[in-house]
């Protein structure tokens, strides 16, 4: 590979990880963080002790619980038996390994993405990975993110390499100035909207443009975590003064003098000018309005403003039969205004948007106002620290006024895996990042949108463009 | 992990794009500690109603697809988390071969890790081998890796594409970690090189 031509933030970052190239293109790829949760990690370790393997790199790996614990008070431990057997399995393969972890009772304990970049653990031009799919969130932060099966886990924590081909490169660059009432969630439903599930399949995407660069880190992550919904490996954006500032500080970080040299090495990660992307897609902020899911599939996304689909306008048989069972399993009429929709439950949380900035935006649209009868609407921080921190700004206290419930952090009612889930039938507008059937609970109907939208709802009891209530 | 040579078996037609990994295995169910079990619940929502009774117009719920080895599918199919309790279900309940025209990236990359072969094949050829897996009992289809065919009832030759590596690895049935320890003198001396060219870089304690 000549060393001149261009290159993708992508490519610097995989060529630096390069242990070795094998003859038909396989490359053995360093793993600089290995971030462990209870659900995908048991059989790995398990699998190290069947073959007499240890942790190759303790130091660079990181572990905690967070999508089985419920997460109202859990000083008493977990009640669910499964769960709290996965959790128990987890401590006991992390004492036994050496390897560093966050236990349930700690502060720190939180959604392993949100704490990932919150500790400092994930930097600029990383490759990280993790058991879990939005592992691509932190590739906010301008590192190589991506979620792993169980089997690599196991191959990460006994060699610190994967067995990877490279990815190719897409741009998805948003052009222009976002408009009043749009968040970096309609930025990336927008995005989905577009290019559809399986239109990053094969590829890295790295996000550009004007809209882009003005989001804050919280923004960056939630565009991020969600390119695994547009099947891309995973999500990049270039790491610059706002991802800087982010960083500096952080506990796991470089400090003081180390960080400056850091720095320097992060400076030199955008893409080359005249580096070349296998594809590209260029939206404009400006058309980007309010969106929301209306189907089971992110890619059935609309702006707040449309109506349910009528599969009759679908000529292809397919796409026909699709759309027709997305909208009888969520219970819609085509035809239908999103905006009528009335919504039992809220939720607000998850590795999407469980960030501080996330719950300012919720609290801020709720202060002085009431959830709407009969809504059952609940905050979950992505982390203890983001709820510390929400705690000291006051914001619990206007959530529960408006009459929230406040949770301890956790995946929480994403998937269903722990007490919070919807019951057959319920409509839920939730800031999560899949809205599968059944994904938040068997026969739960999930739409997906930003905070500012979810609080909408819950203070008027349907699906509201947030335009109407700022 | 079992090698994968040949397989003869019966198919069963699943005409659905977009299959996600929480329709393949719900969440709930990986609570599990273990690989192995997850068949039983293998496509669960589909499979069963909510009382836990079997669908009968579900494919796998009918024969003689209960014992169908090979599975294909449309568009994307393994799309969503990255759970490999997805191909442990798949493998569980017996399927060692998916026919999809894709597969979504780490999904795929799971299926080797566990000795099933996934198949791209254009959307055509897939709705083809759909018409002779709806024949049912009489209509096995035959994946013969070594040669990269799939034998169809009529005797029809239709060739795939695989990743030279992977099918290697797939033939031999080889432990993926076994390989990369060949390289463990290439790994010592890069992370002695990192070490230098990025000392700044903490290690993580707590």
């Amino acid at each position: 590979m000549a060393q001149n031509k261009p290159r993708t933030l992508f490519d610097k970052v995989w060529d630096s990880h390069v242990v070795e190239r094998l003859p038909d293109g396989t490359c053995v790829l360093y793993i600089d963080r290995h971030l462990v949760h209870e659900v995908t990690s048991p059989q790995a370790f398990e699998g190290l002790r069947a073959a007499g393997r240890g942790v190759r790199r303790p130091d660079a790996t990181l572990a905690v619980v967070d999508h089985n614990i419920p997460t109202s008070d859990r000083s008493q431990g977990i009640a669910e038996e499964e769960s709290r057997i996965q959790v128990e399995t987890l401590e006991r393969n992390v004492a036994a390994f050496g390897v560093p972890y966050i236990p349930v009772l700690d502060a720190r304990q939180g959604i392993v993405h949100i704490v990932g970049p919150e500790q400092g653990a994930s930097l600029p031009g990383m490759t990280i990975v993790c058991g879990d799919s939005h592992t691509s969130t932190h590739g906010a932060l301008g590192a190589l993110a991506f979620g792993i099966g169980t089997s690599e886990v196991e191959h990460v924590l006994a060699t610190q390499t994967l067995l990877q081909k490279p990815a190719k490169n897409m741009s998805v660059r948003v052009d222009g100035t976002l408009p009043p009432g749009c968040t970096a969630k309609d930025i990336v439903l927008a995005i989905i909207g577009r290019i559809g599930t399986a239109g990053g399949n094969g590829h890295v995407i790295e996000f550009g443009g004007e809209a882009i660069r003005a989001l804050d880190m919280a923004g960056r992550m939630t565009v991020c975590n969600m390119s695994i919904e547009a099947g891309a490996r995973a999500g990049l954006i270039a790491p610059d003064e706002t991802t800087f500032d982010y960083v500096r500080g952080r506990p796991f970080a470089p400090q003081g003098e180390a960080f400056d040299r850091a720095v320097a090495y992060w400076r030199t990660l955008p893409s080359d000018p005249g580096a070349i992307y296998d594809t590209t897609v260029t939206l404009n902020a400006a058309d980007i309005a309010p969106m929301v899911t209306w189907g089971t599939s992110p890619e059935a996304v609309l702006p707040i403003t449309g109506t349910v689909p009528n599969p009759d306008d679908e000529p292809d048989a397919a796409k026909r039969a699709q759309i027709a069972r997305m909208v009888e399993y969520m219970g819609l009429t085509p035809g239908q205004k999103l905006s009528e929709l009335a919504v039992d439950v809220v939720f607000v949380g998850s590795c999407t948007n469980g960030r501080i900035e996330d719950i300012r935006a919720v609290a801020q649209l709720v202060q002085g106002r009431r959830v709407a009868p009969g809504v059952r609407a609940m905050v979950v921080p992505g982390s203890g620290l983001v709820k510390l921190q929400a705690e000291q700004e006051g914001l619990d206290r206007i959530l529960r006024e408006a009459g929230f419930e406040w949770r301890e952090a956790g995946c929480s009612m994403c998937l269903g895996m722990n007490p919070d889930k919807l019951t057959p039938g319920q409509r839920c507008a939730s800031t999560s990042n899949r809205n599968f059937e059944g994904r938040q609970g068997p026969g739960g109907r999930t739409h997906l949108l930003s905070p500012a939208m979810a609080a909408a709802a819950a203070v008027t009891g349907h699906l509201t463009d947030v335009r109407e209530l700022v | 992990m079992d090698a994968f040579t040949t397989l003869t078996a019966i198919a069963a037609p699943l005409p659905m794009a977009n299959v996600d990994t929480d329709k393949i295995i719900p969440a709930r169910f990986l609570k599990t500690i273990k690989r192995t079990g997850l068949g039983v619940n293998l496509f669960d929502t589909l499979r069963y109603d909510a009382d836990g009774s079997e669908r009968p117009d579900f494919v796998l719920n009918q024969e003689p697809y209960r014992r169908a080895q090979i599975l294909i599918a449309h568009e994307n199919f393994g799309c969503g988390s990255s759970r490999e309790h997805a191909p442990w279900a798949l493998l569980d309940f017996g399927i060692r071969c998916v026919i999809a025209p894709d597969f979504a990236d780490i999904f795929h990359n799971n299926t080797f890790k566990n000795g099933i072969l996934p198949i791209r094949l254009p959307r055509e050829v897939c709705d083809l081998l759909m018409q002779d897996a709806r024949l049912g009992e009489n209509a096995r289809l035959t994946i013969d890796l070594e040669a990269q065919v799939i034998v169809r009832p009529n005797g029809e030759s239709i060739r795939f594409e695989i990743d030279p590596f992977r099918k290697h690895l797939l033939l031999n049935g080889l432990d993926d970690i076994g390989q990369t320890l060949q390289h463990a003198p290439a790994i010592d001396s890069y992370e002695a090189r990192q070490r230098q060219e990025k000392s700044w870089q903490p290690g993580i304690t707590i």
